[in-house]
């Protein structure tokens, strides 16, 4: 069982008391690309943040057939490429060639082969040639871009989004749907852009109050108007 | 809305902008070093060293006196100093009887020598910032042997200064937006403005607080195991030696130049 | 622009070589075990946390109100620091504000910089936190006694570490004690109300929303030591600014007078290559007492460093 996400009966409240997952469960098979939706507060960032071991809650991660625990997950951390909602957050280096090359600097990759990957993952992300360019100066769109690369430079099996096409202008969101059509790789991304959902995504998960409350083939979730309404959502 | 703190750096094509940056932060620093060692009064070896920035603010393609109109910074400061030419005994050069002051000749030299230092010593590190991009600078330090943890927060201070920098602004815009003066009412009071810029200061904390814990999050999930690792960027070439012992030959002759007169 | 000179930032040239040197010395064990401490007490957080809380003090000392005539308050940071992070990560992050500071703005010198980092980022700190930390200790930690402590402990770090630098400027010999002290005193416990009144918004603001970050600084490590710390840098800048003071009469100009003498500088200009030409930094009676105060302070801190290290290992036991 290859790049497959399998988390099963998650918990987890914040220290604050706050409890954010009630008992998640969730399947997703090699290649799938599946959307997470579900109203603000419902626990889309707090579930993602879980796949790769950044939190850590009650009830168990399976990552490509293996567990997370703390022996594994370092090794999980290389699989899974998570992309934070905010760029600014993802991009902490001076300059977008160190930023993408920084998950390969800890993988231990020889130079050469590093230098390949950078080079790689900012052509497939459309941004060949901005190696020198500094994050800040960079426009929101092409922000998220360099965020994308920054985990695809790590080859990963599974991605993780987090809005992706929040704050981007309708060309920058044309440009972002076309690239994560593109990508091989199993994912799953957690919006409020209802229409890339009906677009882009053969599945769809609804997250509210910490549960899964639907589940299926996006078309026939899109036909349930109750069912999105009840949990604040609209189909586009 | 971006401030734009990178123009410090001017990029131009010049043999300055292309040596290792290393070369620039040891050759300011020595630069630096001798402009205090420069004894009171040596005016000869201060205008040495005078022409030695123009000079390179020249070879740098900024423009001879690029640095110059930048220098002013300190002046504030000469305040501190200002005293001397009152106080230290000596002969006296000018004097008001009528306010019972005189200025003597050693308070003035050393009043002069410590205003050209400051003067000469900040230009050096402004042309240091106009010819090096901070990146490079980081770099350099990291591989001049400063700890490397206490470089990386140098860093990613600088990646967030930015950051920081467009939420201040915002900050400071809705406050203005809310602060409306309404002629013949009074203005709030001294101590309660004090404490919303407090309160604005504690709420900038806080987002701070959670983007440093998201920006470890990406960066955890990227593998960083608390190590902060780099790789090299730049090779001493032949250029590099040469200008680093040209410069460095230069300024101890700068420097001889005060056993003269 | 978004930043404001202050009058804490030392420039190059007004600082003599010599006191440079010891400052330097200073903050650079200063700084090592403020590297170790917050390796401890943040572990791979220690990077991320206090790169961006250093972003947000250069930030938040651009958040100012205006005062009177064209005036206005601002922060320097040093106390709020420390008072949230502990006051070895306080070191740390006003470390790397002066550094960015100096090296991006030449607000404050390079040479000046060893003095700079131990003004703004040690003194500030270890005295802002202990004296917020004692008035915790005796009113109890309650949000009238943070606002109280953190007022006086504001307040006070200011003119402290202005008075600090009157006294290297002194021995330097470019400003004369007697009057610079007063003033850089007199001017910043001015200024220091700005700060004061700021932070204290600040500990308001954190008390009312998240008041779990005050408390994660005041059990960061360190408390005793910065005791010990501050003692002793407080004596040992007593004893530098009084020394040569106190051989001659406790005169301003009787003081920049002898200082000359030691500095070989009240002889008219020299005609010849000045066989006996010593560097300043050799021979100077001077740096010879602040190299002594240097060694004394380091010692003193050494011995503070090891009670705290042996009592926290009793401690950790005993968990
Ligand atoms: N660091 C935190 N500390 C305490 N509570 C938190 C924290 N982060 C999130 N929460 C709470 O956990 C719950 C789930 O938040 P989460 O960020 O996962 O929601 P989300 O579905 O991503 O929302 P959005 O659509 O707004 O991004 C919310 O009630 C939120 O207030
Ligand atoms: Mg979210």
């Amino acid at each position: 069982m290859h790049h497959t996400l399998d988390i099963q009966d998650l918990h987890f409240s914040y220290p604050d008391g706050r409890v954010a997952l009630r008992g998640v469960s969730l399947f997703i098979n090699p290649g799938e690309k599946t959307a997470l939706v579900g109203p603000n507060g419902s626990g889309k960032s707090t579930l993602l943040l879980h796949l790769n071991g950044i939190l850590r809650g009650e009830g168990e991660v399976h990552v490509c057939g293996k567990e997370l625990t703390d022996d594994s997950l370092r090794q999980i951390r290389a699989l899974v490429g998570l992309v934070f909602q905010d760029p600014d957050d993802q991009l902490f280096s001076q300059s977008v060639y160190e930023d993408v090359a920084f998950g390969p600097l800890y993988m231990g990759l020889p130079k050469e082969e590093l230098e390949q990957r950078v080079r790689q993952a900012l052509e497939d992300v459309g941004m060949a040639g901005s190696e020198t360019r500094v994050p800040h100066h960079l426009s929101e769109g092409e922000k998220k871009r360099v965020a994308i690369a920054t985990v695809l430079s790590m080859d990963p099996e599974v991605l993780v989004l987090d809005e992706p096409t929040a704050g981007l202008d309708p060309r920058g969101r044309r440009e972002l749907i076309q690239l994560l059509r593109g990508l091989p790789q199993t994912m799953l991304v957690a919006t409020h852009d209802m229409r890339m959902v009906a677009e882009l995504f053969e599945r769809t998960v609804i997250i509210d109050e910490g549960q899964v409350v639907g589940d299926g083939q996006t078309a026939q979730i899109l036909a349930e108007p109750h069912l999105l309404a009840r949990h604040g959502l609209e189909a586009p | 809305m971006h401030i734009d703190l990178t123009d410090q750096y001017q990029h131009r094509e010049s043999l300055i902008h292309h040596l290792d940056p290393r070369v620039k932060v040891v050759v300011t620093l020595f630069f630096i070093l001798v402009v205090g060692l420069v004894r009171h009064g040596s005016w000869i070896a201060f205008g040495a060293l005078f022409l030695g920035v123009l000079g390179y603010a020249a070879a740098s393609r900024l423009g001879m006196f690029y640095a110059v109109r930048r220098s002013f910074i300190a002046i504030p400061f000469l305040l501190a100093a200002a005293p001397l030419p009152f106080i230290i005994p000596g002969p006296t050069l000018i004097s008001f009887p009528a306010l019972n002051l005189t200025i003597s000749e050693p308070g003035t030299i050393r009043f002069v020598s410590i205003m050209l230092r400051s003067f000469i010593a900040v230009q050096a590190g402004i042309l240091l910032a106009a010819t090096t991009p901070f990146p490079d600078l980081v770099w350099a330090m990291c591989s001049l042997r400063i700890p490397r943890p206490l470089v990386a927060v140098i860093a990613f201070m600088y990646r967030y200064i930015f950051v920081l920098a467009d939420e201040v602004i915002r900050l400071m815009r809705a406050r203005a937006a809310r602060s409306p003066e309404i002629p013949g009412k009074g203005k709030p009071s001294l101590l309660w403005r004090g404490r919303v810029t407090g309160s604005m200061v504690g709420s900038l904390f806080l987002r701070s607080l959670d983007r440093s814990e998201r920006v470890y999050g990406a960066m955890a999930s990227r593998g960083y195991d608390g190590e902060m690792r780099t790789y090299s960027t730049f090779q001493m070439r032949g250029a590099d030696w040469i200008s680093l012992i040209v410069f460095s030959l230069l300024i101890l002759g700068s420097l001889s130049l005060m056993f003269l007169r | 622009m978004l930043f404001s000179p202050t009058p804490l930032h030392i420039p190059d040239g007004f600082l003599s070589i010599g006191v440079s040197v010891v400052g330097w010395i200073l903050a650079v064990v200063f700084i090592g075990i403020a590297l170790r401490q917050t390796k401890d007490q943040l572990g791979e957080r220690q990077v991320p946390l206090m790169g961006v809380i250093a972003a947000f003090i250069f930030a938040a000392q651009a958040i100012n109100f205006p005062v009177a005539a064209g005036t206005s308050g601002h922060l320097l940071g040093g106390t709020l620091a420390a008072i949230v992070l502990g006051p070895w990560a306080g070191t740390l992050v006003m470390t790397a504000v002066i550094a960015v500071q100096a090296l991006l703005f030449q607000d404050g010198g390079l040479l000046a910089m060893g003095w700079n980092i131990m003004n703004m980022g040690v003194i500030t700190t270890f005295t802002g936190y202990a004296v917020y930390m004692l008035v915790i200790r005796f009113l109890g930690p309650t949000t009238r006694s943070r606002l109280i402590g953190g007022f006086v402990g504001a307040w006070l770090s200011v003119i402290v570490s202005a008075s600090a630098a009157a006294i290297q400027l002194a021995i330097s010999g470019t400003s004369p004690l007697h009057l610079g002290l007063p003033a850089m005193a007199g001017v910043h416990a001015i200024i220091g109300l700005g700060e004061a009144i700021i932070t204290v918004g600040a500990i308001g603001l954190l008390q009312a929303s998240r008041p779990e970050v005050l408390t994660t600084g005041e059990t960061a490590p360190g408390k005793r030591t910065a005791t010990f710390t501050l003692v002793g840098l407080l004596v040992a800048l007593a004893v530098a600014a009084f020394s040569p003071l106190a051989s001659a009469r406790p005169d301003g100009l009787e003081f920049i007078a002898e200082l000359q003498g030691f500095l070989g500088l009240a002889q008219g200009p020299s005609f010849e290559l000045m066989p006996d030409y010593t560097l300043p930094f050799l021979s100077d009676p001077v740096l010879t007492t602040m190299l002594a105060v240097a060694v004394g302070t380091l010692v003193v801190f050494g011995l503070a460093w090891l009670i705290a290290r042996s009592s926290v290992h009793r401690g950790t036991v005993r968990d």
